[in-house]
């Protein structure tokens, strides 16, 4: 299959999640937005690996997953402290960083 | 001897740090160690002086090399002094005069409580003086001139309890920091152009200038002149003198005859060669001489004063003798002679003056005065004598040095040498009529004083021996100190290796200026006894014509210094308040104005949603791509 494919699937899901980040208020859905954003590099990161036949994109795919996952732990935990304190999981309500 | 030069400096330094540091204890004999150090300071003086005399006259210089100063490469100022004839003539006068007004003093001052201290300044004040005419370089001549400054200040303003007499000191010091100015110019000047500022450097130098340097000559002759009229109170700078009469009388003796106003007399033959050498500059000392010695005189015909009516006096004296300075190699000599005599002269009148006020409850008004010659015989025959040398009385001190500087101004040749001598011919007579005004108002005729605020009627007595002594010595002084200097031209032999002489050619033959002065003398005196000692004088003093009542103002010298100078100044300030609060703050809180309202927009940016700033994160993420793309494809 054309490798090409591989790219344009990757920018797909890098829009869709970019959009994501920038039009919801669920944080969740942003979270999620964002290891969408972070998986399409990885695509993109493993076709070019694959293109240029050596494994650099590989091992940095490697290194994106694993820095993705520690994301998600300390990501995590925060929305489940302001859901507490706030009863609302919507990126806008916390505001209150601002002058 | 080297060492010496600096024991005569040393002696009154000495008893100034002692008098002003050691307090109460001192009280009972601080005056007399003031007047011992200073008759010791005499002394070493003399010696000096007799053993110069036993020399030829071109090694008659002596030098002697303290320690450097400032030693800064390039720039060494050194502490060294040099006494040739021209110094050695200021150190007797200094030394001299200065000691018997140290005597006077004595008895004149018995009474002030803080007698010690006076004489503490007095010391300092000849220690300042002595310093300035020894120094062999600008710089410590200039370390000199501002301790003369100082200790005129100290004196004026001795009595400060008196408001008059502390604003009198203050203006002193304000209007010889103008000069002041000029000297410290004219040795930044010297030191730029020729490198240096010792004597020994500078003249010659000076003398042979190139083209190219002759135009500092001139700036460097200009300032020496400013300087010169700030000290010895020449127009424009002469309105400091009148009001220092506020000072103890010994002081205006010291200033007048023996120190300070002297200073700028001996800064200008000092420099002589600078002012040989810019014809420019002479011109302006000509020209300062003359009208001083004109404004002076006619202050003191007007003044009823008889301290500032003596001030007007010397003020127009030392016009004489910076004319005559300003001749070049005809007058420099004569500037001198007259400064000597002058300072016998002046000295002994106001010491006169000074007993006059001790016998009359400190009256200084002339119209309170009158035939007080029965009441102090020794105070007038001393104070007629003074009167007599200073109008020019033939054969009396007066006669021979004034003459010799209205031959020099005849001298000087063309329109230049005819204003001048005539201008000096005026002032002959005008010296000769407020003169003898000071004289019948003061001895003759019959009495006029009166008692006092508090009721106390004067007794006019004679004072004390330690008073008139010096008195007596000074009109001596006075009577035979011009022969003794003119005869044989023994003054012009003296001098001439220091200061040069030329013999000027004259339009008009010695006798006929001497019959010219002589007419002169004879009209201001008769006009002077046919207004005042024919006729009585009123106990108040008439209103009089325009001219006289300006002159009693001091010829509006303070009206124009207030006008010009003060309100001008107070304008000037006001303008740059004005320009401070518009322009200078207006660019800086403008400054700040527009930075904070443009932080105040940019403060809108950060609203707190985060989709916002991922919105510009993702922006500016798109522009760094598309700038690296647009890069590479370049």
């Amino acid at each position: 299959m054309n490798p090409a494919n591989y790219l344009y699937l990757s920018a797909l899901l890098f829009t869709i999640g970019a959009a994501g980040v920038l039009i919801r208020r669920n944080a969740i859905v942003v979270f999620m937005c964002v290891e969408l954003m972070l998986n399409a590099c990885n695509l993109a990161f493993v076709t070019f690996s694959r293109l240029h036949g050596n494994l650099d994109g590989q091992v940095i795919a490697f290194f994106t997953m694993v820095v993705a996952a520690a994301e998600v732990v300390v990501g995590l935990a925060i929305i489940v402290s302001i859901f507490r304190s706030r009863h609302s999981a919507s990126v806008d309500d916390a505001n209150l960083m601002k002058l | 001897m080297e060492t010496l030069i600096g024991l005569l400096v040393a002696a009154p330094l000495l008893g100034a740090g002692v008098l002003l540091t050691g307090g109460r204890r001192l009280d009972r004999t601080g005056h007399l160690l003031g007047t011992l150090l200073s008759l010791l300071s005499f002394v070493f003086g003399a010696v000096l002086f007799v053993n110069m005399l036993g020399k030829d006259a071109d090694q008659r210089a002596l030098h002697s090399h303290l320690f450097t100063w400032v030693p800064v490469d390039g720039f060494q100022a050194q502490v060294g002094f040099q006494l040739d004839q021209l110094s050695m003539t200021f150190v007797l006068l200094i030394t001299g005069v200065g000691t018997l007004i140290h005597v006077y003093s004595i008895g004149y001052m018995a009474h002030d409580e803080r007698r010690r201290r006076f004489f503490g300044y007095l010391n300092l004040f000849l220690a300042a003086m002595l310093l300035l005419v020894l120094a062999d370089n600008y710089f410590l001549l200039y370390a000199g001139w501002e301790g003369v400054g100082l200790a005129s200040y100290l004196l004026i303003g001795f009595w400060q309890h008196k408001p008059s007499a502390a604003t009198a000191a203050k203006k002193a010091f304000i209007v010889n920091r103008v000069g002041d100015i000029g000297l410290s110019v004219a040795i930044m000047l010297m030191f730029t152009t020729f490198g240096s500022f010792a004597f020994a450097d500078v003249l010659p130098k000076a003398q042979d200038a190139s083209a190219t340097q002759h135009a500092t000559v001139t700036g460097i002759g200009f300032m020496l002149l400013l300087a010169a009229c700030g000290k010895s109170a020449q127009v424009p700078l002469q309105s400091w003198l009148g009001d220092a009469m506020e000072g103890p009388t010994p002081v205006s003796a010291l200033i007048h005859a023996a120190t300070m106003v002297t200073a700028g007399v001996y800064l200008i033959t000092r420099s002589g060669a600078i002012f040989n050498a810019a014809p420019d500059a002479q011109t302006a000392v000509v020209t300062v001489g003359a009208v001083t010695l004109l404004f002076g005189a006619i202050v003191g015909c007007a003044k009823d004063d008889i301290k500032k009516a003596l001030a007007g006096s010397t003020m127009s004296q030392i016009g004489y003798m910076i004319m005559a300075a300003g001749l070049g190699p005809i007058g420099y000599v004569f500037a001198i002679m007259h400064l000597v005599t002058h300072g016998f002269f002046k000295a002994g009148l106001f010491l006169g003056a000074g007993s006059v006020m001790h016998g009359m409850n400190d009256e200084v008004d002339m119209r309170r005065y009158g035939g007080l010659r029965k009441y102090m015989p020794i105070t007038f025959i001393t104070f007629g004598l003074g009167y007599l040398a200073i109008i020019g009385f033939p054969g009396l001190s007066g006669f021979f040095s004034k003459d010799k500087i209205i031959e020099a101004a005849y001298a000087k040749g063309g329109t230049e040498g005819w204003i001048l001598g005539s201008a000096a011919l005026l002032g002959a007579a005008i010296t000769a009529f407020y003169m003898t005004r000071v004289m019948l108002m003061t001895f003759f005729g019959e009495k006029r004083w009166q008692p006092d605020a508090e009721g106390h009627e004067p007794h006019p007595h004679e004072s004390p021996s330690s008073m008139t002594i010096p008195m007596i010595i000074l009109a001596f002084g006075s009577v035979f100190a011009g022969a003794l200097f003119s005869l044989n031209s023994r003054f012009v032999h003296w001098l001439e290796p220091v200061t040069g002489h030329s013999e000027g050619d004259s339009p008009v033959s010695a006798g006929t200026v001497t019959a010219a002065t002589m007419v002169c003398l004879v009209i201001g005196v008769g006009i002077a006894w046919l207004m005042y000692g024919r006729r009585s004088v009123p106990a108040v003093a008439p209103r009089g014509s325009l001219l006289t009542r300006a002159a009693r103002r001091d010829l509006l010298q303070d009206d124009f210094n207030h006008v010009v100078l003060v309100r001008g100044g107070e304008h000037l300030t006001r303008t740059l308040v004005y320009l401070d609060h518009s322009l200078v703050d207006g660019v800086v809180n403008g400054t700040a104005a527009s930075v904070g309202g443009l932080s105040g927009r940019l403060r809108k940016l950060q609203n707190g949603y985060v989709r916002s700033y991922a919105v510009s994160m993702l922006g500016g993420t798109a522009v760094l791509v598309a700038a690296t793309l647009l890069m590479r494809a370049v």
